[in-house]
């Protein structure tokens, strides 16, 4: 344990010269989207982005390279997340908990069919774990897959899946064992979309942006049985590998988002202090007080992994954090625009509509503290 | 990048620890236990941590600010009830100053408020107060004179208990007089010095701040698992379970806020060290308020009772709060780094 060197914030040679070339590289291509959580422009925009990203080297860059990946320590990502709210660029797609649960669970053949089209963007996927009954308790699902020879029949609901209208593929939950206890009878599929027992509805948020979110009907759905990620009864640890990363700032580059915002909030300031009194202006403090920490938290715990520390229940400390900051970044950006906005103007509301989700996806807060007090706390069972 | 602490500086904190936890205060009458205070102060100096900040080459420190704030924290955690932010401080006054280390136990004279150093300028201000005085003689104040700020001294009478039960303070007589340190090589402190000075003093508020909260959460952690009410720990109800839960994940973002904070002392300009460092310290002040008031609402009644460990956690988060500021000062720091504000003429 413990590095040779002392602590040490600052790029090391080659990770300035990484960071340099990204730079030069967004002075040229930065699409100037909006911001990601208030418009339907961007999301348009999300795939293009990613591949545009990927093909000049700047995503997926820690992942092995047999998948697209340059094999870079972790910390190159943070130096991604950084140079991207710098310019503000929009924030590196994130869907990184998709390819640590399937690098982690699925055999050679899955990982080769579907993880260089996850990673280099030219495959848009979704994740139908959440159904009306089966939420914050997830192994309560009843979607279900049923064999027909090389083949499983899906039937079954599910909702708030991001990303669902524009996937063509969604790793499913789904049982496929009502025999055995029900965290073990659920297995995981690479489902095809774009099928005709798949109905897809956009599901509008409350701040009005269509794109992201929606449910997804599954009525004799079709997968090859050739597609089931893991065993059969191997969803569950699958679905836990992936909630665990999604609870992980690092893996989904919120913090460069948060940074980005926060970056605009400040330009908007600066550039009439006048308007705004000293309320409004606290809450910017803290937004930027609580984004730089969050920044500085995902550099400690990268660096923390260098002693092959795996993740953890940490991860649920870091998820709380980050929801913290996003809710931070909301509240300024409401105080600051306010509840007045109106039509094209109201893109600070939005923000602040946006971040409410936080507390809740990737599993809720209640049940991030609930972990904290089990697994890091050691506190008695409830 | 990679800012784990190194094999050194993992050493320095276990044997920061163990002198601690072997004479440090374990219940609220240990405080009053002088013959442990005084050999607990005793493997303190013996340890030379006190000296981290004093220079073996022309300004540069015997050891980082990351040092200094490794100790910080151990010493937070185990509310040490011995010197050692006033003497740091006072070191690297010394040391940015180039004049030479203090023959006798020293610490530093802060304003009313402890925002800032106290300014002597004729007469000692009213309500001038040195911090973190137990066993010091003297106390540093800054003199304006041409090109920035002179260090003098002036000497401390009685240490009075104040807030912190483990660093009282110590009242300056306004009748005190500031004796101009006589030291030769030494040049006045600029701007930019202060700053860097206020950012290790941030840095190491920070750093006994995570001590601090580290010990409280223990403490309640403890308690929670022990204490028995309908049959069952109170531990295992989830209303507590997510109090601490929450005490836990402040604590732990303060850490990686204050780890940055004490590596950027010495690694970035004067300039932005204080705004690294006063970022840190509105976010941990703000979660040490609420881990120590945490702490003592889990504790009940109990917490509520001087016997209790609590609020001497409460106290001496408190303490360090207060000096060189708190969340307001520190977020008009951050917003004037953003050229948000005047700063309202903060270093």
């Amino acid at each position: 344990m413990g590095s040779a060197v002392a602590v040490d914030f600052a790029d090391a040679p080659d990770e300035r010269e990484f960071r340099l070339r990204l730079r030069a590289w967004l002075d040229e291509h930065n699409p100037g989207l909006p911001a990601s959580s208030t418009d339907d422009e961007y999301w348009a925009g999300q795939a293009a982005w990613h591949q545009s990203l990927f093909d000049s080297g700047f995503f997926g860059v820690t992942w092995p390279t047999d998948i697209g990946g340059q094999d870079l320590a972790s910390v190159y990502d943070v130096i991604v997340d950084e140079e991207l709210a710098g310019a503000g660029a929009p924030a590196r797609p994130s869907l990184g908990y998709l390819v640590e649960g399937i690098l982690e669970h699925a055999d050679d053949d899955v990982q080769a069919r579907f993880l260089p089209g996850i990673v280099n963007g030219r495959d848009r996927w979704c994740q139908g774990f959440s159904e009306p009954d089966a939420g914050s308790d997830l192994a309560a699902l009843r979607t279900r897959a049923d064999r027909d020879g090389d083949e499983y029949v899906v039937t079954g609901h599910k909702v708030w899946t991001s990303y669902s209208d524009d996937a063509e593929w969604c790793l499913v939950l789904a049982r496929t064992d009502h025999e055995v206890a029900r965290h073990k009878g659920i297995s995981a599929f690479a489902l095809p979309m774009r099928q005709p027992g798949v109905e897809q509805r956009p599901l509008p948020m409350i701040n009005g942006i269509t794109k992201e979110f929606g449910e997804v009907l599954f009525d004799g759905a079709r997968v090859p049985a050739a597609n089931m990620i893991g065993r059969p009864g191997e969803g569950w640890p699958l679905a836990m590998t992936i909630v665990s990363h999604e609870r992980e700032p690092h893996e989904l580059g919120f913090a460069g988002r948060y940074a980005k915002q926060v970056k605009d909030l400040v330009a908007g300031v600066c550039a009439d202090p006048g308007r705004f009194g000293a309320e409004q202006v606290r809450d910017l403090a803290w937004a930027i007080v609580e984004s730089e920490m969050l920044r500085l938290h995902v550099c400690r715990r990268l660096s923390d992994r260098l002693d092959g520390i795996v993740h953890g229940p940490e991860g649920s400390v870091d998820k709380l954090l980050m929801t913290w900051t996003e809710q931070a970044v909301g509240h300024a950006a409401l105080s600051i625009g306010g509840a007045r906005a109106t039509g094209s103007d109201d893109t600070l509301m939005k923000v602040y509509l946006y971040s409410r989700a936080q507390s809740v996806m990737g599993g809720t807060s209640q049940i991030q503290r609930n972990l904290v007090a089990s697994r890091i706390l050691h506190l008695p069972a409830s | 990048m990679d800012v784990r602490l190194s094999s050194e500086q993992l050493a320095l904190r276990d044997s920061v620890a163990q002198v601690v936890d072997r004479l440090g205060p374990h219940t609220v009458r240990d405080l009053d236990d002088t013959e442990r205070a005084a050999k607990f102060d005793a493997a303190v100096a013996a340890a030379g941590w006190r000296e981290l900040r004093v220079p073996v080459e022309g300004r540069v420190p015997l050891a980082s600010g990351v040092e200094a704030a490794v100790v910080a924290e151990e010493l937070g955690r185990g509310l040490a009830d011995t010197p050692f932010l006033g003497p740091t401080l006072a070191a690297d006054l010394r040391r940015l100053a180039g004049a030479p280390p203090a023959g006798t136990a020293e610490t530093v004279a802060f304003s009313r408020s402890l925002l800032a150093a106290a300014v002597v300028d004729g007469g000692v201000p009213p309500g001038t107060v040195a911090v973190d005085a137990r066993g010091a003689t003297c106390a540093l104040v800054l003199v304006p004179v041409v090109g920035g700020h002179a260090l003098a001294e002036v000497a401390l009478g009685l240490v009075a208990v104040g807030t912190d039960l483990t660093r009282p303070g110590a009242a300056i007589d306004p009748a005190a007089v500031a004796t101009p340190l006589d030291s030769p090589g030494s040049r006045p402190l600029a701007d930019d010095d202060l700053s860097a000075w206020t950012a290790l003093g941030l840095a190491l508020d920070c750093a006994d701040l995570v001590g601090t909260m580290r010990g409280a959460v223990g403490l309640a952690v403890g308690y929670a698992s022990d204490r028995r009410q309908f049959d069952r720990p109170i531990g295992s109800f989830q209303a507590v379970q997510h109090l601490l839960a929450d005490a836990h994940v402040v604590m732990d973002g303060s850490r990686s806020a204050a780890r940055h904070a004490a590596w950027a002392v010495d690694a970035l300009s004067p300039g932005d060290a204080l705004a690294a460092a006063a970022a840190a310290k509105a976010y941990c002040a703000r979660a040490a308020r609420t881990v120590c008031e945490t702490t003592i609402q889990v504790h009940g009644g109990t917490g509520n009772t001087w016997e209790c460990l609590a609020h001497v956690f409460l106290r001496r988060a408190l303490l360090s709060t207060d000096v060189l500021g708190g969340e307001g000062a520190n977020l008009d720091r951050v917003l004037a780094h953003h050229g948000i504000g005047g700063g309202r003429g903060l270093r």
